[in-house]
């Protein structure tokens, strides 16, 4: 009896130690990837705030004055860049613009590739995702053409418009399929009760079939939005007007053209650029992942 | 209200032939039942009287007037799917209001017949609920809330209670029926249970692979019916069906050879057979069975196989060469595995099959 109870202490304790060691690992897989990250924030904070950095780590005499392009032009050597809010209103524009025009094509070509039989229909699919698989860095050209023929090219926010064509034309293909599969998941029987009910089938998709999307929806303006907000390559290679600059082309000149480099402002201005970001996220993410479950039995 | 007629309609998927030349006429407010196993093409008949589906032959009439080209929206018929279909996004009220806002009706209107219609199948104290937070009986009234409140011509309703418990289901029945009386809604019911059908349509169509095989009232189904399939199809437990032939002894009399057993049959009934068909199907009900200790006229020898106590009802199997019999008797009688019985059929009620064509003859 003795013998048996001891046994059994020990293997509650065998099981303790167990699950505190199974919680270690989950701990440790958690939040080990999560530091670098949370880190290289907090050195961008701290390293935007302080007049000095030692070591690269520890701050010192506290000042805005690598805030200062907040309110007033960036004066790099010689060269002077245009005031920070017209180029994050660019920006914004661009991100927006991308963002917006995904989400109108691709909620509609993804309900069509979702709901309507054509002929062709799966090598369509095939094809949609085999244009994702071009960089945008081997078009430059073939765009520039393009782009130059349009009377696009060097027109200022005419060519900013060219950029959101050009850039949302790259993201619809993966976004028409992300959406597809959320259309997938509706029953025809939703769809049906709807036309039976009264709707058209453009009404029965309004009133219907999209509000039950809007994760979907959610998920792809975020992911294009974020796409045009930090896109570079196009605005670098289209746009020479410094005054029709994007905040990435932006912050590149401050480290490209000089020795010299702030790195109190570069902070800043990093940290500047991620905020739209944040308050985007955190806002598309209350209003749309919305998910409703239930009233259809399966 | 409405009489919908369908005539020689088909439909086709590809090769697939869901439906073939179909002839239907449901009566002005009345009840009729699709019935048929999974496949035979009950649903895809009830997406096309909706406008669900086009015909791909044939024309879909309501009162006389071609519909066959009207999409749903225009055919005012209201509809409860097998999954209910609620849209997930919007509350109870909203649900059942959905198809009187697209029909412009006027608010004040619509909040007076989303009321009626929630006090009527008593979800009244749902209404600010969204459909995920009902259970499936309630997912079910509120189905038919929406398809009624709407006021539709025809009420198609797909399957509406398998989803349903089995006590739910009892219940949900009866109210169904007495609701379908009191607005006098020309109504399709499509199921796959024959006693939903038989206990609640005034008239049923049995289908199967998508053609028509019968269509008479319940009691026309039970007594008379049209061929082997609706014979085995109605009737909770089937019929018991034997294969033999017709033959004509030394005397002139007629008997039905199955092989492990003869039936001599009465004269009457064995020439009017006999002028049909020679290889037949006999069949009779297990209720339609008496069980008797010793021989009597009309009667078959057999073994009791198994008995299967239900209450109400005993079912015994019993083994006549290699065949095995369902009849339903009283209990009372103590029955053992293995004893000799007799089953005495009843003469009236005994059908017969053609064995090739699968028609009935008697």
């Amino acid at each position: 009896m003795a013998r048996a109870r001891g046994s059994l202490r020990r293997r509650l304790l065998r099981a303790k130690l167990a699950a505190v060691i199974k919680y270690l690992v989950v701990v440790v897989v958690a939040v080990v990837p999560l530091f670098p990250i949370w880190s290289m924030i907090a050195w961008l904070l701290i390293q935007s705030f302080s007049g000095r950095v030692i070591l690269g780590l520890i701050p010192s005499s506290l000042t805005i004055n690598n805030w200062r392009f907040l309110w007033s032009p960036i004066k790099m050597g010689l060269k002077e860049y245009p005031n920070i809010w017209p180029i994050t209103f660019n920006t914004l524009l661009l991100a927006l613009g991308v963002s917006g025009l995904v989400v109108l094509v691709s909620t509609m070509s993804g309900y069509a590739l979702s709901r309507m039989e054509f002929r062709g229909r799966t090598a369509l699919m095939e094809f949609i995702i085999a244009l994702h698989a071009f960089p945008s860095v081997i078009l430059l050209i073939a765009l520039f053409v393009i782009l130059n023929k349009l009377g696009l090219y060097g027109k200022g926010y005419m060519t900013l418009l060219g950029i959101v064509l050009i850039k949302a034309g790259l993201e619809i293909p993966m976004a028409s399929w992300i959406i597809k599969g959320f259309f997938d998941s509706i029953p025809w029987d939703l769809e049906w009760a709807a036309l039976v009910d009264g709707c058209s089938r453009w009404r029965a998709w309004r009133s219907v079939i999209v509000p039950l999307v809007l994760p979907g929806i959610g998920a792809i303006s975020i992911f294009s939005f974020l796409a045009g907000w930090s896109e570079f390559l196009l605005v670098f290679t289209y746009v020479k007007d410094e005054a029709y600059y994007t905040l990435p082309v932006l912050i590149y000149h401050m480290i490209g053209e000089f020795k010299f480099i702030d790195w109190g402002m570069l902070a800043a201005l990093g940290l500047f650029f991620t905020i739209p970001t944040l308050i985007f996220f955190s806002t598309s993410q209350k209003l749309l992942l919305r998910i409703y479950v239930g009233g259809v039995k399966r | 209200m409405v009489k919908v007629t369908l005539d020689n309609v088909s439909k086709f998927f590809g090769k697939v032939r869901a439906v073939t030349d179909l002839n239907l006429e449901v009566g002005d407010g009345e009840f009729v039942a699709l019935l048929g196993p999974s496949g035979c093409g009950k649903t895809t008949t009830l997406l096309m009287i909706a406008g669900i589906y086009r015909p791909s032959r044939g024309r879909i009439l309501f009162d006389n007037e071609d519909v066959t080209g009207l999409p749903p929206k225009d055919r005012n018929v209201g509809m409860v799917f097998q999954s209910y279909a609620l849209y997930p996004h919007m509350t109870v009220y909203d649900n059942i209001a959905f198809p009187l806002k697209l029909k412009k009706v006027p608010k004040q209107e619509i909040d007076r017949k989303v009321r009626k219609v929630a006090k009527l199948l008593r979800i009244d104290n749902l209404l600010a609920r969204r459909p995920g937070q009902l259970s499936g009986g309630q997912q079910q009234r509120v189905a038919l809330g929406r398809a009624l409140a709407k006021e539709p011509d025809v009420l198609l309703l797909d399957e509406p209670l398998s989803n349903l418990d089995a006590k739910l289901r009892i219940l949900m029945r009866a109210e169904l029926k007495r609701l379908q009386k009191e607005l006098r809604v020309t109504t399709v019911y499509v199921t796959h249970d024959q006693v939903e059908a038989m206990s609640m349509a005034d008239r049923i169509a049995v289908m199967n692979a998508g053609k028509l095989q019968q269509y008479a009232d319940p009691q026309g189904l039970y007594n008379k019916p049209a061929n082997l399939f609706v014979a085995g199809f109605i009737g909770s437990p089937p019929m018991n069906f034997v294969e033999g032939s017709i033959r004509e002894d030394l005397s002139g009399g007629y008997y039905f050879d199955a092989g492990a057993f003869k039936f001599k049959l009465p004269k009457e009934l064995g020439e009017l057979i006999s002028s049909k068909s020679i290889d037949v199907v006999m069949g009779f009900r297990p209720e339609h069975v008496k069980l008797s200790l010793n021989r009597e006229e009309y009667s078959i020898e057999g073994q009791v196989y198994v008995v299967e106590p239900l209450g109400r009802d005993i079912v015994v199997n019993v083994k006549v060469g290699d065949m095995l019999f369902k009849v339903v008797t009283k209990p009372g009688v103590e029955l053992r595995p293995g004893q000799r019985i007799w089953l005495v059929l009843d003469v009236d009620k005994i059908h017969f099959f053609d064995k090739f064509n699968e028609r009935a003859i008697v």
